[in-house]
């Protein structure tokens, strides 16, 4: 046949491979690699938020101590924990999906929702205890301007409070973007067990599973570098 | 390259190994270490985790060569928007400016 023309696969094909590829094991590949390359545009788009926030943690670093100390570490802590844990389930959920166990992947699949959406929820009652506080910055929400209680926050003196709300603007840009991330992450995962329910899934073709997994992993990445950052900068400083 | 499927054997013990990072991080936090060796701390942990996720939840221990390069352009990248970002920062007091 000359080259350049269109063909067609032979009739033992799987019919999810598409046309433009050889066979799975090339489509597959080249499904992983595009999805390494978006997430390598989520790297930087991460990265300028963490970079944003070296700049002014190197800046202000007894505001960014203090405002980091009013965090809930517990809550914190416990969102780590789920987010590995969901993480964990997803790996296996991917696992269950290679080997052809479509009950138990439909069961990793829905424990990753609800690990996903528990995040979301403590994250929620975090929001809610910055709201009561006054520290939400500027004047996001109307009638409730930041206005932090500065004897509590134990601002060293001649700190000025502008600096405290920078690190909330950064607090609430970093872990806001990380939770739409979760939140379309959520709304992905609901599709993989509806495609997953209705038996879309083999050991053959279940790219669609494997490529959510690294969008989820990243996202527990994201969070594994924003735990530290963000709620234990300043701990040794109280205690010393 | 055949696909590779990852034991969950191997699954479990990354998760602890996890665990474990995520509370040698918190107990790190409180205590007082010289310097700035505290971020150097939780960084190093944060970097360790992650590179047990991306090797083997993420799979890429066991992905093609096209997959390293993309993730080391990236760092690379990402390592190039730090240092030059960084440079300007902490230099402009360097100089008197008009």
């Amino acid at each position: 046949m000359p080259e350049g023309l269109a063909t067609t696969h032979e009739a033992g094909a799987h019919r999810a491979l598409q046309h433009h590829f050889e066979n799975m094991e090339q489509q597959r590949e080249a499904g992983t690699l595009g999805m390494w390359v978006f997430l390598v545009t989520e790297i930087m788009f991460f990265g300028a938020l963490f970079l944003a926030y070296t700049l002014y943690r190197y800046k202000y670093p007894e505001a960014f101590a203090a405002a980091s100390n009013h965090l809930d570490i517990r809550l914190g802590a416990i969102n780590t924990v789920v987010l590995i844990f969901s993480s964990f389930t997803m790996a296996m959920a991917v696992y269950f999906t290679q080997v052809g166990k479509r009950r138990a992947s439909i069961i990793g699949l829905l424990l990753t929702i609800v690990l996903g959406v528990a995040f979301l929820g403590i994250k929620a009652v975090e929001y809610h205890e910055k709201y009561q506080d006054h520290l939400i910055p500027g004047r996001l929400i109307p009638g409730n301007p930041f206005n932090p209680d500065v004897h509590e926050l134990k601002l060293p003196p001649g700190v000025p409070v502008g600096n405290v709300e920078m690190f909330y603007w950064i607090y609430f840009a970093m872990t806001g973007m990380h939770a739409l991330h979760m939140i379309i992450g959520v709304g992905l995962l609901t599709v993989l067990t509806i495609m997953a329910w209705r038996k879309r899934f083999s050991p053959e073709y279940h790219a669609p599973v494997e490529i959510t997994g690294l969008y989820w992993h990243f996202v527990d990445i994201v969070w594994i570098f924003l735990f530290p950052l963000l709620y234990l900068l300043g701990r040794h400083m109280e205690h010393g | 390259m055949s696909e590779h499927i990852v034991h969950p054997r191997i699954y479990i013990t990354i998760f602890l190994i996890l665990m474990v990072g995520t509370g040698l991080t918190v107990l790190a936090a409180f205590r007082d270490f010289p310097g700035p060796l505290n971020a150097v701390v939780a960084l190093t942990i944060a970097v360790v985790k992650a590179t047990f996720v991306v090797l083997y939840f993420m799979h890429v221990r066991y992905s093609s060569r096209l997959v390293w390069l993309v993730i080391a352009a990236a760092l690379f990248w990402l390592a190039i928007m730090f240092a030059l970002t960084i440079s300007d920062y902490s230099t402009r007091s360097w100089l008197p400016v008009m």
